[in-house]
């Protein structure tokens, strides 16, 4: 299978890697899929006083397309406020990376571990 | 060093150039070009001879005389022969078969199409280092039972199962006893009379002949019969008809007279090579073999590196030509059968990268290897959430997963 450029070089030089301290009350964090299945992702969003999402880290077990759509996502999800996080489609980054069908579902557990790291935060604030 | 390094030669194997050398004087108006079976000229009897001589040295290599050859298309068409045949020919005789879960497609794909028409099939569980238990054979056998097929070397894990005892079994009980050797011909010893084997299935493009032929043993005392698949002018006894491909047959006869001239010398060399390869690998945290290692032909290392997907490891294996049991190299999303019917966890299916060693593997090529597994390897880990969990102490297990 060839894969697109963007996904390769998302897969080589992967954005953001790396861990927040995930009991940091101003820290979501989304851990979405299953071994089983062969991938799992772990998103991490550091999120400002105002709502603003001003660091990202990922760390992704799985295919070169599952990794690259969470370094992808890290990427866009800075500097958005968490309101405009949450509209990101997988359809969207699916797009961006040219995916092929047989690999839709790493940018739907993108999209999923977008809406679990932000689910996080939000019960933090409570 | 040639990159990317070949490292799938149990996909297939490049043609031997004295194998490619030979095969190409039967093509063109220099060479032996004739049909095989025109009888009135010289142009067929120079073609037939070449094809003779052909079925003489793969009939050599497994002890069989060259009366129990039929070409076929490849193993595929042999194992589809072999099953078809038999259970059409033989079905007054009883409707079961019994073969392993761990077998090859062409053959459990077969036997599914055996059972869309009326016959009854077992699919045996392996044990967990991959070989059959006889003791399971024998339970399962029953007064209806006309088949037993099993293949000699596993393709992806490469473990060897102990043919002759299963022969021995079948041979008294008088039922047939098919195997796909496609893996292990040319790789180690195969011997038709001490395994006691009906059918045999063969595969050239394994063992550096052409892609494209194959053969079926079919035993001639006691005489086995088989329903033919293909009709046509009556070639190969009546068993499969179609005009011989007398290049093809004297690439595969080239191949497996050179198997047979060279197998332990060679069995030994590649027997080095994946054993250091294997030590390179091991000095690796968390690396598993799959599959047992003592039955287990030379070439052959199946190998897990838990917490890392096998497809992302292929990508950043690109210099090194591998196969993985990972469910994203497929089409199917699932991970090796194989593997699961060894009862490996889906998590090692998913992370397994099948390694095979060749007559054209170099030992520069194996050092390079193993220093470049392990620098991906650590890369890769440390992109993996797994990996941190594990290094935390967590129980992977523990963990409630939503599964998509």
């Amino acid at each position: 299978m060839a894969y697109s450029e963007k996904v390769l070089d998302h897969y080589e030089n992967p954005r953001n890697v790396g861990t927040f301290d995930k009991d940091d009350t101003s820290v979501g964090t989304g851990m979405v899929g299953a071994p089983a299945c062969g991938d799992v992702m772990k998103l991490q969003l550091k999120v400002s006083d105002k709502g603003v999402i001003e660091d990202a880290k990922f760390k992704t077990y799985g295919c070169g397309s599952a990794i690259a759509s969470s370094s992808l996502v890290t990427e866009w999800v800075k500097g958005k406020s968490i309101d405009e996080a949450l509209e990101i489609k997988n359809s969207d980054i699916a797009e961006e990376l040219a995916l092929p069908p047989v690999k839709i579902h790493c940018s739907v557990l993108a999209e999923d571990a977008i809406k679990a790291a932000i689910e996080d935060y939000k019960g933090k604030q409570k | 060093m040639k990159k990317p390094i070949y490292m799938d030669n149990s996909a297939t194997t490049p043609c031997d150039p004295r194998v490619a050398e030979k095969l190409c004087q039967h093509l063109t108006t220099e060479g032996v070009y004739g049909n095989p079976a025109s009888r009135s000229h010289e142009y067929g009897w120079l073609a037939d001879e070449a094809a003779e001589a052909g079925r003489a040295h793969v009939a050599a290599l497994i002890g069989a005389s060259p009366k129990e050859i039929v070409w076929t298309s490849g193993a595929t068409e042999s194992d589809n022969l072999a099953l078809k045949g038999a259970a059409h020919f033989y079905k007054k005789k009883g409707n079961h078969l019994i073969t392993v879960k761990t077998e090859h497609k062409a053959i459990l794909d077969t036997c599914r199409q055996l059972e869309r028409e009326g016959f009854e099939v077992t699919y045996l569980d392996p044990k967990e280092d991959g070989r059959l238990d006889l003791a399971v054979l024998e339970a399962a056998i029953k007064p209806e039972t006309i088949l037993v097929s099993v293949m000699h070397v596993n393709n992806e894990i490469g473990v060897i199962q102990n043919m002759s005892a299963i022969g021995k079994l079948t041979r008294e009980k008088g039922i047939l006893l098919h195997c796909d050797a496609a893996q292990s011909a040319g790789k180690i010893p195969v011997d038709v009379n001490e395994m006691n084997v009906d059918l045999l299935s063969l595969s050239a493009h394994k063992i550096y002949g052409p892609k494209g032929i194959g053969a079926l043993y079919v035993r001639r005392k006691p005489r086995v019969r088989l329903e033919a698949q293909i009709h046509g002018g009556g070639h190969e006894r009546g068993m499969r008809s179609g005009t011989l491909a007398t290049h093809q047959i004297v690439g595969m006869g080239e191949a497996f007279r050179i198997a047979k001239e060279e197998l332990a010398s060679e069995a030994e060399r590649i027997g080095k090579l994946r054993d250091k390869l294997l030590k390179g690998l091991q000095d690796i945290e968390e690396v598993y073999v799959n599959g047992d290692m003592e039955h287990r032909i030379p070439g052959n290392l199946n190998i897990s590196f838990n917490y890392v997907e096998g497809e992302s490891l292929i990508m950043a294996l690109k210099d090194v030509a591998v196969s993985s049991g990972s469910a994203c190299t497929s089409a199917s999303l699932e991970p090796s059968y194989v593997l699961r019917a060894l009862g490996r966890s889906d998590e090692l299916a998913h992370s397994s990268i099948r390694f095979t060693i060749g007559r054209f593997t170099t030992e520069e090529e194996i050092d390079y290897t193993i220093e470049l597994v392990k620098g991906k390897i650590g890369k890769l880990r440390e992109l993996s959430p797994l990996w941190d969990m594990y290094k935390e102490g967590i129980d992977l297990s523990s963990v409630q997963w939503a599964a998509h």
